[in-house]
């Protein structure tokens, strides 16, 4: 083989490759189980978030087990608000500070953070606490007001949900950590690890004019999904959510929930909220569709008290 | 006093207070605490005193001090305060550089008619029948407008393009904006005066202001009697004419050494023009030959005080003009009357005071104010309304009650604000996605910041919205978020006369776990 051949054929393949990454499932060329993975879902309970959080993340392997050295990483908060943190319309704060510290300990180069807010996303960003918070943990706070940020992908395997534009910054990290709050929702009864997803896209219109619950379950096709879910039921919205009115909604369960499987992690929580798991469609939808497991009893769950 | 220094101050401080001003518009992140704006505002002559006049806001003093400084100065007012009169001043300047002539100016008579003309129309439709020769002739609103309509959609696009080039280094400090865009007829008005002012400064100096403009001409009456004024020397006047031809306001008379002291705009132009300093400017000594002639202008000095005075018995007399609610439909969005922001009290109060100076547009942060064309009838063209298609009324912001200039939007405290009833919620079953499609949906509920929109049991699982009249502020989010097209399913309808909407009410939550439930 000539040098320039090589060259040619190696540029080649090397173009091959990374489009097979970009088009996903290529978690598969690397062996699915990996030492100390030993439990589906780890749940704790009563503690502050970020202790929760550095214990269940401890149980579960600890971060270098998703977040490798060099990587970027997008943390994905639910900012959806322009609430105060004790009203729990958004990830608590000292959560996702906590969650980007231990990114970075795991070797991150950089980590990004962003919500497509339904409010003003100034003041999401500024009142939930969660701007600072991340900016304190060093992480690149990114907005997500513009349609111009948003570039079209397809989920053929969806069936509602074929096409949506999808924030740039997500289709560009290598890691995406899904840190949702669980809440009561007017919409789908529920919100927490799927419906967070709905503020990675641009027109959250086209899911509710096109099945909701399916467009919910549709997104987790998607190629790049998040390695991992942290669901913050520390304080946890009981009624008129998914902004709630007042303080009264609010519940102080005390607790987090650490797993890979977001069909569980929806059913878990689910079952925080006093919800029936199989009356929320889109957790039932995305179970027969093989996008993960509601069946928790069939888990390996460690739970820990605080 | 005779020191070219004035003209050097003049500038100074014209070129601060038109920085201050474009800055007020143009804060296109809205990063300006609101009481930034309070003191340029506070003495813009129209807004002033329609809101002293008008709503009796004994804060609004900021006219009457324009008048005691144009009693003491002259018309001082329009060349150091007036955004629209500085703008004039830099196009004029411009227009010098293109040709000389445009800055060669010399003495020409007073278009008399023509601007006690308008002044009058002006003056007696503010009296009898409303705002719109103000609305349309003001000149902060007018220069107002200029920055909202085309200002301001010029930067916001310099920011995005900024932002996206930014963007590729990784860098998100510049954030991309809503283009502020508008449907065409927005931009006719500004448009037109942009051609006026921006034509006639351009070759003629100060000619619009003492032709056209209403501010100007009323405080033109006023100057007659100022007690500081520009004087010849005789003794050292060579009648060269300099100073004829350098007064933008074409009002140096030298030959009969006389200067017109109600277009002159205390510019200080003329004295630095002059070689011989025989112009100076100083206090008046009242010689006999202008008390002859003083009576007759201080009875119609008076007479426009007292009709301008006389406003405030008629702020509220424009029943005919209000928009009265239609019968309402129930399948396509029909809506009876336009949403007026909250603070304006309703419709009737709300286009009697406001001059569509456009500072709410340019300041609303969720770009929901629009210019109207006919919501208001076609007089109330200009006059901004709440789309809430292009926006809603965020739940914890007051920002346009604050900043407006002329009392047309009155503050509220931010918890007041939230049970200001402005609209009601209107639900459209036939439209809704629950209804027709049997999927869920309910994003008119999750919006909505008082839950007067909340969703109850349908079919199976599903849900549909229902509207608790109650509780509901009117403030647009459900309709904004209604993802249903081209009519949507749930819309506001304007209240011509907000009222109160009652405190939503709450019940503690009493959900506990012991253990985990799973």
């Amino acid at each position: 083989m000539r040098r320039r051949d090589f060259i040619i054929k190696s540029a080649g393949a090397g173009f091959a490759a990374g489009a097979a990454m970009s088009f996903g499932g290529y978690k598969k060329l690397w062996p699915e189980n990996q030492p100390g993975q030993t439990y589906d879902m780890v749940a704790i309970m009563g503690g502050k978030p970020d202790a929760m959080f550095d214990l269940g993340i401890q149980e579960f392997g600890g971060m270098t087990r998703f977040v490798g050295k060099g990587q970027k990483v997008l943390v994905k908060p639910n900012i959806g608000w322009d609430r105060t943190p004790e009203y729990a319309a958004c990830t608590n704060p000292a959560l996702v500070k906590r969650v980007i510290e231990h990114c970075f300990r795991a070797g991150a180069k950089e980590v990004y953070l962003f919500d497509h807010t339904v409010d003003n996303w100034v003041n999401c960003y500024r009142n939930s606490g969660i701007e600072k918070a991340a900016k304190d943990a060093g992480a690149k706070v990114v907005p997500a007001n513009s349609e111009s940020y948003y570039q079209e992908v397809s989920i053929p395997e969806a069936r509602s949900l074929k096409k949506t534009k999808i924030h740039q910054v997500l289709l560009e990290s290598d890691v995406i950590i899904n840190v949702p709050v669980l809440k009561n929702h007017d919409a789908t009864h529920m919100t927490c690890a799927m419906k967070n997803m709905m503020g990675v896209v641009w027109d959250r219109g086209y899911w509710h004019r096109n099945n909701l619950h399916q467009c919910i379950a549709d997104y987790a096709f998607f190629s790049k999904k998040p390695v991992l879910h942290i669901i913050d039921c520390y304080n946890v919205m009981t009624k008129h959510g998914p902004q709630g009115v007042s303080k009264e909604d609010v519940a102080n369960l005390a607790s987090q929930i650490i797993t890979t499987d977001w069909v569980a992690g929806d059913a878990a929580a689910a079952k925080m909220i006093n919800y029936d798991p199989d009356k929320i469609d889109y957790i039932k939808i995305a179970h027969n569709l093989g996008l993960g497991n509601m069946n928790l009893d069939s888990l390996n769950i460690r739970k820990i008290k605080m | 006093m005779t020191s070219k220094a004035l003209k050097y101050i003049r500038l100074a401080t014209a070129l601060a207070i038109f920085a201050v001003f474009c800055v007020l518009f143009l804060d296109i992140r809205h990063l300006l605490p609101e009481e930034f704006f309070d003191i340029p505002l506070w003495f813009q002559f129209a807004p002033s005193a329609i809101k002293f006049i008008s709503a009796g806001e004994a804060a609004a003093t900021g006219f009457i001090a324009v008048l005691i400084l144009t009693v003491l100065t002259g018309r001082s007012y329009c060349s150091f305060l007036c955004p629209l009169g500085i703008m004039q001043d830099l196009i004029s300047r411009a227009g010098g550089k293109i040709k000389r002539r445009y800055r060669r100016f010399g003495f020409k008579k007073p278009h008399t008619v023509l601007r006690y003309t308008i002044l009058a129309v002006t003056l007696l439709f503010a009296v009898f029948g409303g705002l719109y020769f103000i609305t349309l002739l003001d000149p902060y609103s007018i220069f107002g407008r200029f920055m909202t309509y085309f200002a301001r959609p010029v930067i916001t696009g310099i920011n995005n393009v900024l932002a996206h080039i930014f963007e590729r280094f990784d860098v998100y400090a510049i954030v991309p904006l809503h283009f502020p865009s508008f449907k065409a007829y927005v931009y006719i008005i500004p448009s037109l005066f942009l051609l006026l002012t921006g034509v006639m400064s351009l070759i003629k100096g100060r000619l619009y202001c003492n032709t056209v403009c209403p501010v100007g001409t009323f405080l033109g009456l006023i100057s007659r009697i100022s007690l500081l004024r520009f004087k010849f020397d005789d003794s050292k006047c060579t009648k060269c004419g300099r100073c004829a031809i350098a007064c933008k306001s074409s009002c140096i008379d030298f030959l009969n050494k006389n200067i017109d002291n109600s277009r002159c705009v205390v510019c200080f132009n003329c004295i630095n023009s002059c070689p011989d300093k025989a112009i100076s400017y100083g206090f008046v000594r009242f010689s006999s030959a202008e008390k002859k002639v003083d009576r007759k202008k201080r009875e119609l000095i008076g007479g426009t005080l007292l009709l301008l005075l006389g406003l405030s018995g008629r702020s509220s007399g424009q029943e005919k003009n209000t928009p009265v609610p239609q019968k309402a439909s129930t399948v396509k969005e029909k809506k009876t009357s336009p949403v007026t922001p909250p603070g304006s009290t309703g419709i009737e109060n709300f286009i009697s005071k406001c001059t569509a100076c456009s500072l709410c547009v340019s300041a609303c942060p969720n770009n929901v104010l629009v210019p109207s064309f006919d919501q208001y009838g076609i007089a109330g063209i200009m006059q901004p309304h709440m789309d809430y298609h292009k926006g809603f009324c965020a739940y914890e912001c007051t920002r346009c009650l604050e900043i407006c200039p002329t009392g047309a939007l009155l503050p509220l405290l931010p918890e007041a604000k939230k049970l200001t009833k402005i609209g009601k919620a209107i639900f459209v079953r036939e439209n809704c996605i629950v209804e027709t499609e049997h999927t869920a949906c309910g994003a008119c509920a999750e919006s909505c910041p008082t839950k007067a929109v909340h969703m109850v049991p349908f079919i199976g699982n599903l849900t549909i919205p229902e509207t608790n009249d109650d509780i509901c502020i009117g403030c647009g989010h459900c309709e904004h978020a209604c993802p249903v097209t081209p009519y949507k399913a749930i819309y506001v309808d304007g209240l011509p006369v907000h009222t109160a909407a009652k405190k939503p009410e709450n019940i503690q939550t009493d959900l506990k776990h012991d253990d985990f439930p799973f």
